[in-house]
């Protein structure tokens, strides 16, 4: 695995939805390298193919057609199961509605990665409440998401993301649903980790103000790129 | 390993504690009703068993009359026993314990002002013998009363609260029909019988002072063989009958014209009828048991649906189907291991209100818990599977956009 440099390596990524007539090209031979430390932020028109790009690179789906090298390893080769180990162990995801579990607490939605790792539970405490002091809310680690505002949400939900510090974070529209206060915050949160823990961060976004956190931009148009380089030279 | 899913199981049951519970009430009501079903079942077995025991378990009663005519007919026409009868059998028999005769009338006993109709037995002190019945108060009867036909009683307990109370009746007299007979004394108590008679409401009085006074004859209606210890009844019922047909001069090609009755027959056709209905009723409950179980599977079938996101959730963050297919299949079987659990209590419950509205003892089989505890914890992984299994394939990506 670590004799390729890159983390991310996209060749010819092709993923068809529906066959014949209904047949449409969610994305059309896309090459992308993303290296370990990068924060990559996705734009692009709605249909563009942005969101299932982040789905084929959270190995949530598989591609039609390409190669697609998670550190390395060739995801479209891999089980279901696998994929859900690559996802434990390497990856964690951020949404735009949080997709927290509701009457459960922010300490048992950040600890649920660890669950399924087979961690004990006094060290999923530990860890789940650490990562909730990172986002700035051990103080509310009882609470349930319906005491949380959105804002705080999205906070618990970045928490789950970092808790088992993964190699990548995946947030999809991250501040999709917040005001423009509450989106710098989460952008910041994004930052620090991606600079203070070396997380590599891909992220789709409508906002251009949000992208310019990343270091680079993708366009997608009709499921292709269109344009990848520097957010703050792109106009 | 498997702990972390049962927790996770019973935080999500009472995460919606209502629900859980409508949803097991058909396991709770299935297993409740099995329960109690065997219980009270169970119960009536025991008190046909210690019924028969009362009765002497090596009883065979003798009637004149076809046997198919059953142990309840009166004779009909064939010409009844005598004394000579019964002596014939105790002594011509061996494993012949006891014999008595026992010819039986209702008849009003009374004392001053208070009146009870009951049984007059006439008999002898082997009937006492043979069917186990120890004098508690006064003596049993004299030989010399019995040859005499004296005007002396026995009372069963029945009798000798309904027309003594709590006073001593022993010396004083009581009349039946035209005779004033003598309190000598009072027999042991033998408790309802699984027919739902009385066993005590009786009054024992010499077979010859019965003859003379009450039937105007010197008949025996009815004869009493209590079989020796060790020895089948069926060999003395047949040794019985070869020797009642010589005496009555039954020649080969003839039908008997008495019939002798074994009373473990009675036994053996009540515990068959209650093993039948409990079963019956058993079968009901088990169907109930279905539905219940079938009620498991609709409601995680629901539960499935409406927890697609948290399935999603699950799944994008490494979840693996076995683990999902896990979580869910054990939320069935903690469910339904819940209603087995309540239904085990309320049957047992149940059982007991049944037993003593029955007048049964209160048996519980520790088997047929178990069973049920096994059975419902099956409900739970036969009705789980189909919904687990729908959880755990669901493609993360549809699951997470699923409002």
């Amino acid at each position: 695995m670590p004799t390729d440099p890159a983390l991310i390596r996209l060749s010819g990524i092709t993923r068809i939805y529906g066959t014949g007539d209904a047949e449409v090209r969610a994305l059309n031979g896309v090459d992308m390298t993303i290296r370990s430390g990068e924060f990559v932020a996705i734009m692009g028109p709605s249909g563009s193919g942005k969101s299932t790009a982040m789905n084929v690179l959270g190995c949530l789906d598989t591609p039609t057609q390409g190669t697609y090298r998670f550190m390395g390893v060739e995801v479209g080769g891999l089980s279901r199961d696998q994929r859900a180990l690559i996802r434990r162990n390497y990856i964690g995801f951020v949404f735009q509605g949080y997709n927290l579990l509701a009457r459960t607490s922010a300490m048992d939605n950040v600890e649920l990665p660890l669950i399924y790792k087979g961690l004990r539970r006094a060290e999923r405490r530990a860890r789940a409440l650490d990562a909730l002091e990172k986002v700035g809310l051990s103080d509310r680690a009882h609470h349930d998401p319906s005491e949380l505002s959105g804002g705080q949400q999205q906070r618990v939900a970045i928490a789950r993301a970092i808790v088992d510090h993964p190699a990548v974070i995946m947030a999809d529209e991250p501040t999709g649903n917040l005001d423009t206060a509450r989106s710098r915050e989460i952008m910041e949160l994004l930052t620090r980790f991606n600079v203070d823990d070396g997380m590599t961060i891909v992220m789709v976004t409508h906002d251009q103000e949000m992208a310019s956190y990343a270091h680079r931009l993708i366009h997608f148009v009709d499921g292709r790129i269109a344009r990848d380089g520097d957010p703050r030279k792109a106009g | 390993m498997l702990w972390e899913p049962v927790r996770l199981a019973v935080q999500a049951i009472f995460r919606n504690a209502l629900r859980s519970f409508l949803t097991i009430l058909g396991v709770v009501i299935g297993v409740a009703a099995v329960i109690a079903m065997v219980t009270v079942g169970q119960g009536s077995k025991d008190q046909v068993t210690q019924d028969v025991a009362n009765l002497g378990t090596n009883l065979l009663v003798l009637r004149p009359g076809q046997p198919q005519q059953g142990p309840g007919s009166a004779g009909g026409t064939s010409a009844p026993f005598d004394m000579r009868d019964v002596e014939a059998i105790r002594s011509q028999i061996a494993s012949v314990r006891a014999a008595a005769p026992a010819n039986t009338r209702t008849t009003t006993a009374i004392l001053g002002s208070r009146n009870h109709s009951t049984s007059v037995i006439g008999t002898d002190s082997r009937y006492l013998e043979a069917r186990d019945m120890p004098v508690v108060l006064g003596r049993p009867f004299f030989e010399s009363e019995l040859r005499a036909g004296s005007a002396v009683c026995l009372l069963g307990q029945t009798v000798l609260r309904e027309l003594f109370g709590s006073g001593n009746p022993l010396g004083q007299s009581i009349r039946l029909k035209t005779i004033s007979c003598r309190v000598i004394g009072v027999l042991e108590e033998q408790g309802v019988s699984s027919f739902g008679t009385d066993q005590d409401d009786f009054v024992l009085i010499p077979i010859k002072t019965f003859q003379r006074r009450i039937a105007g004859n010197s008949d025996v209606l009815m004869i009493f063989v209590a079989v020796r210890e060790g020895i089948s009844t069926e060999r003395a019922k047949s040794e019985i009958e070869r020797l009642m047909r010589e005496r009555r001069r039954i020649t080969l090609d003839e039908e008997d014209d008495f019939n002798v009755f074994d009373m473990k027959q009675i036994a053996s056709v009540l515990t068959g009828i209650t093993g039948v209905l409990t079963g019956l009723l058993s079968a009901v409950a088990a169907v109930s048991l279905l539905v219940g179980g079938i009620g498991i599977m609709n409601i995680m079938l629901v539960s499935v649906t409406e927890r697609t996101r948290e399935i999603g959730i699950r799944l994008a963050v490494g979840a693996q189907e076995g683990q999902v297919m896990l979580q869910f299949l054990v939320e069935a079987i903690v469910l339904s291991l819940f209603g087995g659990l309540i239904g085990i209590l309320v049957g047992l419950a149940l059982g007991a209100v049944g037993a003593n509205l029955l007048r049964v003892p209160f048996s519980p089989d520790p088997a047929i818990i178990l069973i049920a505890f096994g059975f419902s914890a099956a409900v739970g992984v036969v009705f789980g599977y189909f919904p687990a299994r729908r959880a755990a394939r669901m493609d993360p990506i549809d699951a997470l956009r699923h409002q």
